[in-house]
């Protein structure tokens, strides 16, 4: 049976499923019942500072979209950080950590972007035995209004001076969570290394408005005819993080920065997705929200079985093996050529990828053959974009099929090359570097 | 059509080969990939699903319908096994739609469950055609233990016996194991000879010994168990017919359902298996069905169920009713066998009496209605046989002619534990026949363990 046992920067826990510092982790009540329905750790509600805490709005505080069945797709919330007393939330942490010493136990944090502040509450936090913090520079609803949350995280130097000082005035190992909202993930990530951070989660939640009300012109989730911008969360934002944590990870100056992944896991194969492309363990809150704290038996089971089909002992054996498979365009080898197949006995005649390519491709797809309807691939036409396999109904009915090296291409008219070759080194490229051929 | 469709009497090859072929094909196909995809996308991963506690094995069918839905059906069919070691039995038989898919939200908000049998089949076929084993014996306890039939509850509880180490002897009256998974059920619900697969799949844990042809009674005594193993399991099912109590009834060609089943479970060529023209089945049960749409699928011309009470009263579920509909099966409510009638020496008619409630009691109105037919199937119950258990030992305790047993599945015997049909307190189901097992498994794997001795 595989090990799923989880260590991230120290922190051990029995498995890599997390929950994000989000409602579910908000309470003693929430958590101890995450643990007991079998979680590695959580990460919990963010924490402010000491004072009177902060209040929610009383109306809705989550839009959402949906699929044609009602399956929740993407979420999103205007929920504020805890709104309970900090020092409650300080004495039930200590109390779940002695009950559950085994599960990793992360207080998330967001105080105001001055030094006294950080200083303050860093030693109230240690003493609960919380195994590390996470800084929450990505909230962007509500406290990046007064200057916290994403506001931070979308000021690379404002993330290292805090990083700094949580280093300093803590012996917590340090997470920092960042912020998508912003047009490259790398600064930031770079930023909170430099600060000395001892890893990055990511994404936070996406700016976002779920729906507008057609009659009353207003925004989703609307209070008393208003609404603002929420975070976006769940299935739908998962390109998105996972593409932010490839980032992260393959970038030189990063590169080895541990990662937590966050954003849309829902599935034992989300995870496996996110940790093959570099991060160390996951994160997951709308999942749970969604159906509550039991899906995590299936992630469990799901990536164990995986992983001994695989042949994989450990979580070493999958983190980051995706990563260095992701590459700049520039270097993707323009020698390698696919058509697509379409297998005759699988298609159901819809007629969708004859659209698609007719109407917005290559024309590379018949509808007719012999006046009878039939649908096959022109390979003197066929680019290979594989749009026909995205938009058929049929799993596995329409397949890319790699030509070999020296197959002649029907729409070149030129046999394959076996050679690597890419954008850097070809003719049309002005730029290039050496000529190829 | 063959020739044979309207020869009188009782006749085999009815039908072309084909129509043999045709007939006891799968009555519900395997869903395939894509299917079971879109199927299980369906559920909604209820909270305290209605689904899992109406079953009575309580298989945590949200969990296992998400695995199928996450790309892991092994960790699927673990799921339902870790319940249900029958899980794949259970599948393909299970009355679900009186089960869990009558509860399934989705049936009460739509009308249209989620297939949980047919997830569930989808998730077990791909463990068993992997031959994929999930659990791994205990050290060895040293300690035996003898189980009485091999059906669902006595394969249930030899393999959870088996997995705590415990060494079983399973003694079996009939030729194969299985029980009425191999002798009970109708033909076209458990295809391709499922039932010995499953045996297979079942007892290759180990430490599971079979002996086919010993007959509680005849060949063995309970006494002899009690003293040669650590403790005895009972699940040998119920011996006994109900007889119709209807003048004539032993002449040639009135049968017990139970018996055609089982033939014809048995049959290697359909077209030897002699069937009536016009067949009339005396019961309202599944077997009473499952015997009427047989006659039907072996080229009977005419299939008549009558049942003495009414259409809601009948223990065969709604699905199963109109299965037989669909076969051309005809049901008839409120009327009673009255006499066989014979002609030298063979079932000719059959004389029914209408009944009617008379206060809260049935009785017959003393109208008559005449069937002709030329085969009577008697399907009025089963009856446990007590015979078989007594002299060798203290007398077993019984509730309503069946074995008592308390909620561990433990006799009046401290040795002796007992399920599936022949307890008291039972539904007749395989399902519940294999809960039984598991349970009396696990009570007499915690008597070995505290006290050596059961």
């Amino acid at each position: 049976m595989a090990d799923i046992r989880n260590n991230f920067i120290g922190i051990k826990s029995p498995n890599p499923f997390w929950l994000a510092s989000a409602p579910p982790t908000d309470k003693a009540y929430n958590v101890e019942r995450a643990f007991k329905a079998g979680w590695g750790g959580v990460v919990w509600k963010t924490l402010g500072e000491e004072g009177p805490p902060v209040v929610n709005v009383n109306g809705p505080r989550y839009g959402a979209i949906w699929g044609a069945d009602r399956r929740l797709l993407g979420l999103n919330n205007i929920e504020l950080i805890t709104d309970r007393d900090l020092q409650t939330n300080l004495r039930e942490m200590k109390q779940v950590k002695m009950n559950w010493p085994d599960r990793a136990l992360i207080a998330s944090i967001m105080v105001p972007c001055v030094e006294e502040s950080w200083k303050a509450i860093l030693p109230l936090v240690e003493e609960t035995g919380a195994d590390g913090i996470e800084l929450n520079f990505g909230c962007p609803h509500g406290m990046s209004e007064r200057g916290m949350g994403s506001a931070v995280g979308q000021v690379p130097e404002y993330i290292e001076m805090v990083v700094r000082w949580c280093k300093q005035y803590t012996r917590m190992p340090v997470i920092t969570k960042l912020t998508p909202n912003i047009t490259d993930i790398r600064k930031p990530a770079r930023a909170a290394h430099a600060g000395g951070t001892d890893a990055v989660s990511l994404i936070n939640t996406i700016n976002s408005i779920t729906g507008v009300d057609l009659d009353s012109f207003a925004p989703q989730p609307t209070i008393d005819g208003k609404g603002s911008h929420g975070g976006y969360c769940g299935p739908a934002v998962k390109p998105i993080a996972m593409n932010m944590v490839a980032e992260i990870a393959r970038d030189p100056e990063t590169h080895g920065l541990p990662i937590s992944g966050i954003g849309g896991i829902t599935t034992w194969r989300d995870a496996a997705e996110f940790m093959a492309l570099g991060a160390g363990n996951v994160q997951v809150c709308t999942a749970a929200m969604t159906y509550g704290f039991k899906i995590v038996q299936e992630m469990i089971a799901g990536l164990e079985n995986w992983m001994d089909e695989k042949g994989h002992v450990s979580l070493s054996d999958i983190i980051g093996r995706a990563t260095p498979n992701v590459t700049d365009w520039q270097y993707l080898n323009l020698n390698y050529v696919a058509k697509a197949h379409i297998d005759q006995d699988a298609c159901i005649k819809c007629g969708r990828c004859h659209i698609a390519c007719e109407d917005t491709s290559h024309q590379a797809i018949t509808s007719m053959v012999d006046g009878v309807r039939h649908f096959e691939v022109i390979e003197a036409e066929c680019v290979g974009c594989n749009l026909c396999v995205n938009v058929c109904p049929v799993e596995g009915c329409i397949t890319m099929e790699p030509l070999a090296a020296g197959v002649l291409d029907q729409r070149t008219g030129k046999p394959v090359s076996p050679i690597y070759a890419n954008w850097t080194t070809h003719p049309n490229n002005p730029m290039a570097k050496v000529a190829a051929e | 059509m063959a020739n044979g469709h309207f020869i009188e009497g009782i006749a085999g090859g009815r039908l072309s080969s084909e129509q043999y072929t045709d007939n006891f094909s799968d009555l519900h196909p395997p869903l395939d990939h894509h299917e079971a995809l879109v199927e299980s996308d369906r559920c909604y991963f209820c909270y305290d699903a209605p689904c899992m506690n109406a079953c009575p094995t309580s298989i945590d069918i949200p969990l296992f319908i998400r695995q199928i839905a996450t790309g892991n059906p092994l960790g699927s069919a673990k799921t339902i096994f870790d319940q249900n070691i029958l899980g794949g039995m259970c599948a393909r038989v299970c009355p679900t739609e009186t089960l869990c898919e009558e509860v399934c939200v989705r049936e009460v908000a739509e009308g249209k469950p989620v297939q949980i049998g047919r997830l569930q089949r989808y998730a077990t076929d791909v463990a068993m055609s992997e031959g994929k084993q999930f659990y791994k014996r205990a050290e060895p306890t040293g300690k035996t233990v003898a189980v009485v039939g091999a059906g669902p509850a006595g394969l249930a509880a030899a393999h959870r016996l088996a997995r705590h180490g415990h060494d079983v002897t399973i003694l079996e009256a009939r030729p194969k194991a299985g029980g009425l998974n191999e002798y009970g059920i109708a033909a076209y619900k458990s295809v391709d000879d499922f039932a010995q697969a499953e045996v297979d799949y079942v007892t290759s844990i180990g430490g599971i010994d079979i002996q086919n042809g010993k007959a509680l009674g005849r060949d063995f005594q309970l006494g002899d168990l009690m003293r040669n193993y650590d403790a005895v399991f009972l699940g040998m099912g119920l011996g006994g017919v109900n007889a119709l109590r209807a003048e004539g009834e032993d002449a040639d060609g009135v049968a017990n359902a139970v018996e055609f089943i089982a033939e014809l479970r048995q049959a290697s060529d359909l077209s030897s298996l002699p069937v009536g023209r016009r067949v009339v089945v005396i019961g309202g049960g599944m077997t009473a069905i499952d015997a009427a749409v047989q006659s039907k699928l072996l080229g009977a011309e005419e299939v008549t169920i009558c049942y003495r009470r009414g259409q809601e009263h009948m223990n065969a579920s709604e699905f199963e009713q109109d299965l037989a509909a669909a076969n051309g099966v005809t049901i008839r409510h409120w009327l009673q066998p009255k006499r066989v009638i014979a002609e030298n020496g063979k079932v000719s008619a059959i004389e029914l009496e209408y009944t009617a409630m008379n206060g809260d009691k049935l009785a017959g109105t003393g109208e008559t209605l005449r069937l002709n037919a030329d085969q009577v199937f008697k399907a009025i119950g089963q009856s446990f046989v007590p015979a078989h258990l007594n002299g060798s030992a203290e007398a077993i305790e019984l509730e309503g002619g069946r074995v008592k047993v308390d909620a561990e599945g433990r006799t009046s015997l401290a040795k002796v534990w007992a399920g599936g049909d022949c307890i008291f307190g039972g539904d007749d189901l395989t399902v519940s026949a294999v809960a039984q097992g598991r349970d009396a498994a696990e009570s007499i794997h915690r008597a070995l363990a505290s006290n050596g001795r059961a």
